[in-house]
């Protein structure tokens, strides 16, 4: 074990030498320098923007290779004396953490180019501050993946939020976004409980809180159990898990468009990664009705997720409610490889795990991108109601097109990476028909359904957020006149873009890099029977399943320009412009198209008992008719307004304690040294 | 891949793309028989196409390229689809790039895409249209999910060539879950090819029409594309069933001979099954939009209950 990487026995002059942890700390020291810099540079937006950011960039693509070679090579450990005097920070870089890293890297590099052209002055906090926060927020994330002790775990993840929540709060003038702030703080900080608790249990009374005895520590199975819904909750509250999901539909709104694509794509990714660590690693063996209290949330956030997103207006809201949908996805699947390691069967829990790596990643990409790009609509237009948007493919085609591609990802539509991982998780459905209790068996093919039904609806939610924002005839004057994306936010789209491609057409190679992983995790992998088929994805034999996303695009593109050529040779292309036809209806104008709470209601209307909505209608005699509705989180109204005002009337009575006289106090403190001595002498 | 495997393969995209148009004649037909109507000829569809191919296509001002470039899509997913359905043969070099995981997938990219393109130009009727369309879709994507999922539990694969392949053997076995899929099939295939009881493929009356207000805007060879791709939907579709549920007479690998047979037996299914469809058609009222809905729901939970069936009665 090597004490100090960097500063140690001349290996930081010679970087020949420098192993891959090495290098991922020169990463998190390069990202802390820039955001010094930028306290120096705080009002200055042209260093901010055109060198801060794209060095930051820089450094996320450099973090993206070395992970990505990481992945494949062994464990590497470090001791770095940070902290307290005698509580130096562990650090560990292996595969799992790796391949999270690769995500940061990716995700990083991409939305950093894009932030290069989106800050502007005048925006609440400075963008010299704003670079400060956004590069600890990035360290952090690292440092997170990378802790080996519960000490420096714990460290890292509040620096996360507190850094996250201060970009949350980049505006913060606006009350709507104090509050948006103040719950995710909030939630953040109850979660953040349940994981120290969670730790406290894993040490198993040692008082060494480092990951490698928690790992050598054979714990009870009811207190693993009672470790594991402590992580649960406390991960949970950080993905978004229902009922603990209601930051994110206000937070990610209320950030910065690149920050909500690092929280989506990367930060929410965290929490995947913590809970895989606790249940996998430090925990040690699985119980198995774990799995069912995995699937069970999983699902419900999945569904309740897509449903809430298919009748959102706010086009942010909508994405924030659509990664709730695929943070429950991963659970689901989560739940799924605990459920099949815990019934001896590593090579169907590996392609569980599997899907939820490749989803973690191309979740990571499409989300990453969506966000990005609603920011470039909201620069462009300086509006985030779809209600008011339209027809923007004319006006900015580059951030259309971009976006196309992130909606089909998102969608799960082949050929791109969303579809591989819902392939993915369909077939280790299809697979497990030799589970030993009839009552697993009878249970997989009601949450198969329940994954195809929810597949189908987010394709449903991403038409209505496409078609709406991007396509048909603007909804408001000013439309016409949005610009199209500069030069560095095309650059950090177009690498997610390729981001989402690359995962979508490589399926077979990428899950032979993510191989290891599995095999840390769950004692098995695919990469030798996906390997063995070349171009065609074949998890567990040719004839069982198999997909070739290379021969699949090959074969519609080929089908498009044969049709194209051919419908030239024989007859002509000859086009004529006219208005349109429409039935024949003269009258058209912009306001007559489906609006975005029209293209939500056959949802509103199907799944009535999920929400909670307010309507107004207009009696025929109203000189001004008004018609409202609006659908809010039930959550709020069964679960977080009781329990705040439980925890009004508790303080309240604690409350009755505060007199303000002193002889009161006074009596107090008398009465508690009675009662002590008391205690002692007994 | 063989020789004869490419063969197969080649055979079977010409025919389907010559044959589609065909079978949507054919069903014409035996609707105007049976409504007492006189029939328009067998070949009215070519005609149709050849018109609609010679005339020019007139454009909204402001569409997009995307509203261009979506017959193509769907043509081209269509296509793709009939190759990797498994009608004639079950050695088709194609088929292993997609499973029936796949093929849900690619009737999905061919709906949101025209979905988008009916948005495009931005006129009432065409986002009616698109909602109408992705509100059916949602509803009975995994209803097909779920009924291949039941043939998938038989054969243990989700490739489409062993499913056809196993199917073909069961000597005598009898599957309940394969009862409740077939039902649940039918009503999704229905729904999916805007046949009577969700749409009707005759009306362009505002209120009701799902398939053809996406359409509306197109003209000239976009529309004829468009027209033809939801021939080939159909056939794909009845191919899909032909293939689950009477996979008698396909070809197995390396059989020439078992190829000629294979022809004349998709054929009599084919004409045997448009009649059905068109009487089925007949014997039922167009339902309301909003009925539509309950409609999937019960094929989809058909599909569900299916594949509990088969685990529960598995030896």
């Amino acid at each position: 074990m090597r004490q100090l990487p960097l500063i140690s026995t001349g290996v930081f002059l010679d970087p020949t030498s420098w192993v891959h942890l090495d290098w991922i700390l020169l990463v998190v020291a390069a990202w802390l320098l820039i955001g010094v810099a930028g306290v120096f540079a705080l009002h200055r937006l042209a260093l901010v923007a055109r060198v801060l950011f794209p060095a930051g960039g820089a450094f996320g693509l450099l973090l993206f290779g070395v992970a990505l070679s990481a992945i494949l090579s062994s464990p590497e450990v470090a001791v770095l004396p940070f902290g307290l005097p005698g509580l130096p920070f562990h650090f560990r870089l292996d595969s799992l953490s790796a391949f999270f890293l690769m995500i940061i890297g990716g995700v990083a590099a991409g939305v950093s180019a894009f932030a290069a052209g989106y800050f502007r002055k005048g925006e609440g906090t400075p963008p010299g501050l704003l670079a400060l926060e956004y590069h600890i927020f990035l360290a952090s994330m690292v440092l997170v993946v990378l802790a080996d002790d519960a000490y420096a775990f714990m460290v890292m993840w509040e620096t996360m939020a507190l850094s996250s929540f201060f970009l949350v709060t980049a505006n913060h003038r606006i009350a709507e976004i104090q509050r948006a702030g103040y719950l995710y703080l909030l939630i953040a900080h109850v979660g953040a409980l349940g994981i120290l608790l969670c730790f406290g249990i894993l040490q198993a009374d040692t008082g060494d809180y480092t990951f490698a005895n928690m790992r050598s520590q054979e714990i009870l199975p009811d207190r693993a159990s009672i470790a594991f819904l402590l992580a649960l909750f406390g991960f949970g509250a950080k993905a978004g898990i229902v009922p603990l999901h209601v930051w994110l539909p206000e937070a990610h709104p209320a950030a910065p468009s690149p920050v909500s694509a690092l929280m989506s794509g990367v930060m929410l990714k965290t929490a995947i990664y913590g809970l895989l660590r606790i249940i996998f690693d430090l925990l040690g063996t699985p119980v198995w009705w774990w799995s069912l209290v995995l699937l069970a949330f999983g699902l419900a956030t999945a569904l309740f997720g897509v449903v809430f997103a298919a009748v959102q207006v706010d086009m942010k809201r909508l994405l924030a409610y659509s990664s709730i949908e695929n943070i429950g996805l991963l659970f689901t699947g989560i739940g799924l490889a605990v459920l099949f390691s815990t019934q001896g069967m590593p090579v169907m829990a590996a392609l569980a795990l599997t899907a939820v790596l490749y989803h973690v990643a191309s979740h990571a990409f499409f989300k990453g991108l969506l966000f990005i790009g609603t920011g470039a609509v909201l620069h462009a237009t300086l509006e985030r109601n779809l209600g008011k948007l339209g027809g923007l493919i004319r006006s900015m085609p580059w951030v259309a097109w971009a976006m196309l591609i992130g909606v089909l990802a998102s969608a799960g539509l082949p050929p791109f990476g969303g579809f591989v991982s819902e392939w993915l998780l369909l077939q280790s459905f299809l697979f497990s028909p030799d589970l030993p209790s009839s009552f697993l068996n009878m249970l997989i093919p009601v949450v198969a359904a329940l994954i195809a039904l929810v597949a189908a609806l987010a394709g449903y939610t991403m038409v209505k957020f496409f078609g709406v924002i991007f396509l048909g005839q603007p909804r408001e004057e000013k439309l016409a006149q949005a610009h199209d994306a500069g030069r560095w936010e095309r650059a950090g789209m177009a690498w997610l873009v390729a981001g989402c491609i690359a995962l979508g057409l490589f399926p077979v190679q990428f899950i032979a890099l993510i191989d290891p992983v599995t095999q840390l995790l769950v004692g098995s992998g695919l990469a030798k029977t996906v390997g063995s088929s070349g171009w065609l994805l074949a998890p567990v034999a040719i004839e069982r399943a198999s997909y070739g996303p290379a021969i699949f695009l090959l074969g519609v593109a080929a089908s498009f320009a044969l049709a194209f050529l051919l419908v030239r040779l024989f007859y002509h292309g000859r086009v004529r412009r006219a208005a349109p036809w429409d039935c024949g209806f003269p009258w058209q104008n912009a306001r007559m198209q489906d609006t975005a709470e029209g293209f939500g209601q056959p949802i509103r209307q199907i799944f009535e008992p999920f929400f909670r909505w307010e309507r107004e209608l207009p009696t025929a005699f109203d000189a001004e008719p008004r018609y409202r509705v609006s659908v809010t989180d039930p959550f709020w109204h069964w679960l977080y307004l009781p329990l705040a005002a439980a925890v009004e009337r508790l303080a309240r009575l604690i409350g009755l304690l505060q007199q303000g006289r002193i002889a009161v106090y006074l009596l107090y403190s008398f009465v508690t040294l009675i009662t002590v001595l008391l205690v002692v002498e007994l | 891949m063989t020789w004869l495997g490419a063969f197969s393969q080649l055979l079977e995209i010409v025919l389907a793309l010559l044959l589609a148009p065909l079978l949507g004649g054919w069903i014409n037909q035996w609707r105007a028989w049976l409504q007492n109507r006189s029939a328009p000829g067998l070949l009215q569809p070519y005609r149709t196409l050849h018109k609609l191919f010679n005339k020019e296509s007139v454009l909204a001002e402001h569409a997009s390229p995307l509203f261009r470039g979506a017959p193509y899509i769907v043509f081209g997913c269509m296509a793709l689809a009939c190759a990797i359905v498994p009608t004639l043969s079950t050695d088709l070099p194609l088929s292993p790039a997609a499973d029936a995981i796949a093929l849900v997938g690619l009737l999905g990219v061919a709906r949101v895409f025209i979905s988008l393109a009916a948005m495009d130009v931005g006129t009432s009727f065409g986002t009616l249209g698109a909602r109408r369309e992705m509100l059916i879709g949602f509803l009975a994507e995994p209803a097909l999910l779920m009924v291949l999922f039941s043939a998938s539990l038989i054969s243990n694969s989700t490739s489409l060539t062993t499913i056809v392949e196993t199917l073909a053997h069961r000597e005598l076995a009898i599957y309940p879950s394969l009862a409740f899929a077939g039902v649940a099939f039918t009503m999704v295939s229905l729904a999916e090819n805007a046949r009577v009881p969700v749409d009707n493929p005759a009306t362009h009356l505002e209120l009701t029409m799902i398939h053809e207000a996406l359409i509306l805007e197109y003209s000239g060879r976009h529309l004829a594309l468009l027209e033809w791709a939801a021939s080939l939907k159909l056939f794909a579709y009845s191919c899909i069933g032909l293939a689950l549920f009477f996979p008698w007479g396909v070809a197995e690998a390396q059989a020439p001979l078992a190829l000629l047979l294979a022809m004349p037996a998709l054929v009599l299914k084919l004409a045997i099954g448009g009649a059905l469809l068109a009487l089925l058609e007949t014997l039922s009222a167009k339902m309301r939009i909003f009925r539509a809905p309950e409609f999937l729901a019960t094929a989809f939970l058909l599909a569900v209950i299916g594949m509990l069936v088969h685990i529960l009665v598995r030896p």
